[in-house]
């Protein structure tokens, strides 16, 4: 049986057998879908054929409503339908609130791990390993602990410390986290079965490779949505619209292919994309910057148990004036401009988003045709799973949060305080004693005034 | 490099500790070792017969990597971290290059400059952050450390983008499935081996005895479950390894309870392993010198009755570090075997009877490191959350990146605090 798994290139035709339900073989598709991320099934610059209809589960109702027009454009007007409804759905859960993100956020997150992990079962056609599933889902759980922990312990800092049980799993946390993860680890060595020991091991760093890309990026974005929702909206936001754009332009005006690996992406839609990008998230900052709601942190009110998104708008959101360059005085005829700060951040995070972004989108491609299979799962009709969506997203969620540990904000007060607290009392005080000095060499603090110590 | 395959007869792809030659059952013997054994060996043992040629070798083996280890120890940390990323390349480089056997991916364009730059990018990251850490006060004074350190997660991060753009361009028509699957392998391989090196370095700074106690833990918990299979052993433990018997589990557990005691007890009385490494920025090195913490410093224990009867003493002397050290041998006895199943699985899966060919007699590095791996994780963890709070500098330097207002605030917390600890006087200026 291990025979059949030895990858030599591309010489394996009996395991392609079977890899998906919906596909043709390898590479005559190059032209064509195994490229989900144009958002365009509709025909392009080069002579490739025209695209089959969408897989099976478009509702009854929008098949009826359009069953008058040719395939083509039923098509198109299937995608387009279901990403409005998507961007509908997206602004209802914003309104819905930071608590309601987060849920969705976890259940994307889910979604992405499962299809990714049905994907290694049909590759390596291991559906039937002995606990290979429970497996899965179950470090996908310790992982997933550890994070929610780390975050609940930061962030929930005085929560935590009024009640016992949570005091004690927050004390410990790494150490249970740890154990959790060892008792899996114990029941993977035991669970070995001797036919099957390469495809065990294949499933395993399969599992832990998901997990490594999905949760912990998934974590980041939750990072940055505490951060305040604005850093979690526009990064979104953002890309979205450099799909949507790049596939627009490379609609009307591309010519000259990008890339061999997408051959439906085109210079003039990653051009085009680009700077309408950047414009785009230069305006939308604007709109989102001016609402609290938006733009503070998200803090747990102890009192209330309950978020709140209530401050006094950091420097970044406060606008200020920009004296303009020359150049751009004279066309524009204005000497100065106000902007906010957060908009030329913008602007740094729309560059990434449309020049590193795709890559995150060829990156799954190249997946998507190493295991040749068209898309990821079939859960939205007319785009493909959750993971096709998301593909590039989260490449951008880590950007972002790097981004913001690095230019805007410091360590977090409270997880700093927190530390303090649990310090030898020795260490406190001379901690305290630096900072004292520190804080008066600043001039917030009085000048020392002898006394006894 | 130990592609050996075919050796699907049980007796020979456990190398964890166990010996070669003959166990319990009717294992057939056991071919003679790899042709690397340095000619002086060769000519010495050549009068003997090859079962105990055999064992000799690994013997001499193990007794000169266990003098280099106390040499090592003596030369001090500096010296102990070059040699904890020596090792770590190497192992690094075993599995790929395992990865490129299976595989047959030789050809496979850049991928042996990736998977080296993605090396170089994660030890780049983790080693900034540990110089940025430890060595706060030196990379404060000088003006490009200071840059580099602030902006370290940044630079880290767009050298990684830069490795995976690469990947992404050099992705080529036939050959998708192999170069995702090497993808996969490196990572996987940099997080077992690259993250677990560091939280080695970490142990170490924490005190060099929390570095050495943990591996010779491990190492007498091979040999004593070996002696104690190879004299009593009957009974075996895992379809895994059928070598190993539940006699010499139990056997090596006791036995290295017992030695991690001794060893604590020899080891504590000294200040050089004892105390945190740290950097002296006046000396420009790294000092072992502190006032020993509590953990360190005798203390008396009431015994329980029944070893009251026993041993005929009411209390008895210990240090606290002692108990610890009780944890950490039943660690390595119970789990530590855990990892060496992994890595015999691994083997079989991929049809190899080592790692390598590195240590004559033991076969690769990796062979010799794969139970000390889950080992210093564990220990890191048990560290955190027993043993040590947070660090100082570290808490520190995060206070002073705050804001001012931020900082304020902490400083009234933190002054509410120490008064209602009784540390300081209550009266003091008004903030």
């Amino acid at each position: 049986m291990t025979e059949l798994r030895r990858r030599g290139a591309a010489a394996d035709p009996d395991s392609t057998d079977n890899l998906s339900d919906k596909e043709a073989d390898g590479d005559d598709r190059l032209g064509l879908v195994g490229d989900a991320e144009g958002e365009c099934e509709g025909d392009t610059k080069a002579n490739t054929p025209d695209v089959p209809p969408s897989a099976d589960n478009t509702p009854e109702y929008l098949n009826k409503a359009l069953e008058g027009l040719s395939s083509r454009w039923r098509n198109w007007w299937i995608r387009g339908i279901l990403s409005l409804t998507m961007i509908s759905g997206f602004f209802l859960i914003i309104y819905l609130g930071p608590v309601m993100l987060i849920i969705v956020v976890m259940s994307v997150q889910i979604k992405c791990f499962q299809e990714i992990i049905t994907i290694g079962y049909r590759v390596y056609h291991s559906y039937e390993l002995p606990w290979f599933r429970t497996l899965s889902w179950y470090f996908l759980i310790c992982v997933n602990y550890f994070f929610y922990g780390e975050t609940v312990a930061d962030y929930f800092g005085a929560l935590v410390q009024r009640e016992e049980p949570l005091q004690f799993l927050v004390r410990y946390h790494r150490f249970i986290s740890f154990a959790l993860y060892l008792a899996g680890f114990c029941m993977f060595v035991l669970s070995l079965v001797k036919k099957h020991y390469r495809l065990q091991f294949y499933m395993f760093a399969w599992t832990h490779v998901t997990l490594l890309i999905v949760v912990t990026q998934s974590h980041l974005v939750i990072q940055n949505l505490f951060e305040g929702m604005i850093w979690f909206i526009v990064p979104i936001s953002i890309v979205i619209c450099n799909d949507i754009m790049a596939y627009l332009f490379g609609f009307f005006f591309g010519r000259t292919p990008l890339i061999k690996l997408s051959p439906k992406k085109t210079w003039e839609g990653f051009i085009g994309g680009f700077f309408s990008t950047v414009v785009f998230s230069f305006i939308f900052a604007y709109l989102l910057s001016q609402y609290q709601y938006f733009v503070c942190p998200v803090e747990y009110n102890s009192e209330t148990n309950r978020f709140a998104v209530e401050c006094q708008p950091p420097d970044l959101f406060i606008q200020q004036e920009y004296t303009l360059p020359a150049v751009v005085e004279n066309t524009i005829g204005q000497k100065t401009v106000h902007l906010y700060p957060f908009q030329i951040h913008s602007v740094a995070l729309s560059s990434f988003a449309s020049l590193i972004g795709p890559f995150g989108g060829f990156f799954a491609s190249g997946f998507k045709r190493a295991f040749k299979i068209k898309d990821f799962a079939d859960t939205i009709p007319g785009h493909g799973g959750i993971m096709d969506r998301f593909d590039c997203q989260y490449l951008m969620a880590t950007f972002t949060h790097v981004y913001i540990a690095s230019f805007i904000r410091g360590p977090n007060p409270s997880k700093v305080l927190q530390q303090l607290l649990v310090l030898q009392p020795e260490q406190q005080l001379s901690i305290f004693n630096t900072l004292r000095s520190h804080l008066r060499e600043r001039g917030i603090l009085p000048p020392a005034v002898l006394e006894a110590q | 490099m130990g592609q050996t395959d075919g050796s699907e007869t049980e007796g020979r792809a456990d190398r964890d500790g166990a010996s070669d030659t003959e166990g319990k059952q009717d294992v057939p013997e056991v071919p003679v070792p790899a042709d690397d054994t340095p000619e002086v060996l060769n000519k010495a043992l050549s009068g003997l017969s090859s079962r105990w040629k055999n064992w000799w070798v690994r013997g001499i083996l193990t007794l000169a990597m266990i003098s280099f280890f106390f040499f090592i120890i003596y030369l001090g940390p500096m010296v102990l971290m070059m040699i904890v990323l020596c090792v770590q390349i190497k192992c690094f480089h075993e599995i790929i290059t395992i990865g490129y056997s299976v595989y047959h991916s030789y050809h496979l364009p850049w991928f042996r400059t990736l998977s080296w730059y993605f090396l170089l990018c994660v030890n780049y990251f983790f080693y900034g952050e540990t110089v940025t850490d430890y060595f706060f006060t030196l990379v404060q004074r000088e003006e490009p450390l200071r840059i580099l350190s602030k902006y370290h997660r940044f630079i880290s991060f767009a050298l990684y983008l830069t490795g995976f753009c690469m990947f992404v361009l050099s992705l080529v028509k036939k050959h998708y499935r192999l170069q995702f699957y090497m993808f996969g392998w490196t990572h996987v391989t940099l997080l077992i081996i690259v993250t677990q090196s560091h939280l080695i370095i970490h142990n170490l700074f924490e005190g060099m005895i929390w570095f050495i106690v943990p591996i010779s833990c491990v190492i007498c918990n091979d040999i004593m479950a070996y002696m104690f299979g190879f004299f009593f052993g009957r009974t075996p433990l895992i379809k895994l390894s059928p070598k190993k018997t539940w006699e010499g589990f139990i056997g090596g557990f006791f036995a290295t309870i017992l030695f991690g005691i001794l060893l604590s007890y020899v080891m504590a009385g000294y200040r050089y392993f004892v105390c945190p490494v740290e950097f002296n920025n006046d000396s420009n090195s790294f000092t072992v010198y502190c006032e020993p913490s509590e953990l360190f410093q005798l203390q008396y224990y009431v015994l329980p009755s029944v070893l009251q009867s026993a041993t005929g003493w009411t209390t008895v002397r210990l240090y606290p570090f002692q108990i610890h050290s009780i944890a950490l041998s039943s660690f390595a006895s119970i789990m530590g075997p855990f990892g060496g199943f992994f890595a015999s699985g691994f083997k079989r899966a991929f049809k190899i009877k080592d790692f390598a060919n590195t240590i004559p007699g033991h076969g690769g590095i990796m062979d010799r490191f794969d139970c000390q791996y889950l080992m210093a994780t564990f220990v890191n963890v048990y560290i955190a959350s027993f043993i040590r709070g947070p660090n100082p500098s570290k808490v520190i330097q995060q206070l002073l990146a705050l804001r001012l207002d931020q900082q304020l605030h902490i400083f009234n917390s933190l002054k509410a605090h120490l008064i209602e600890k009784g540390l300081l006087p209550a009266v003091e200026e008004a903030a």
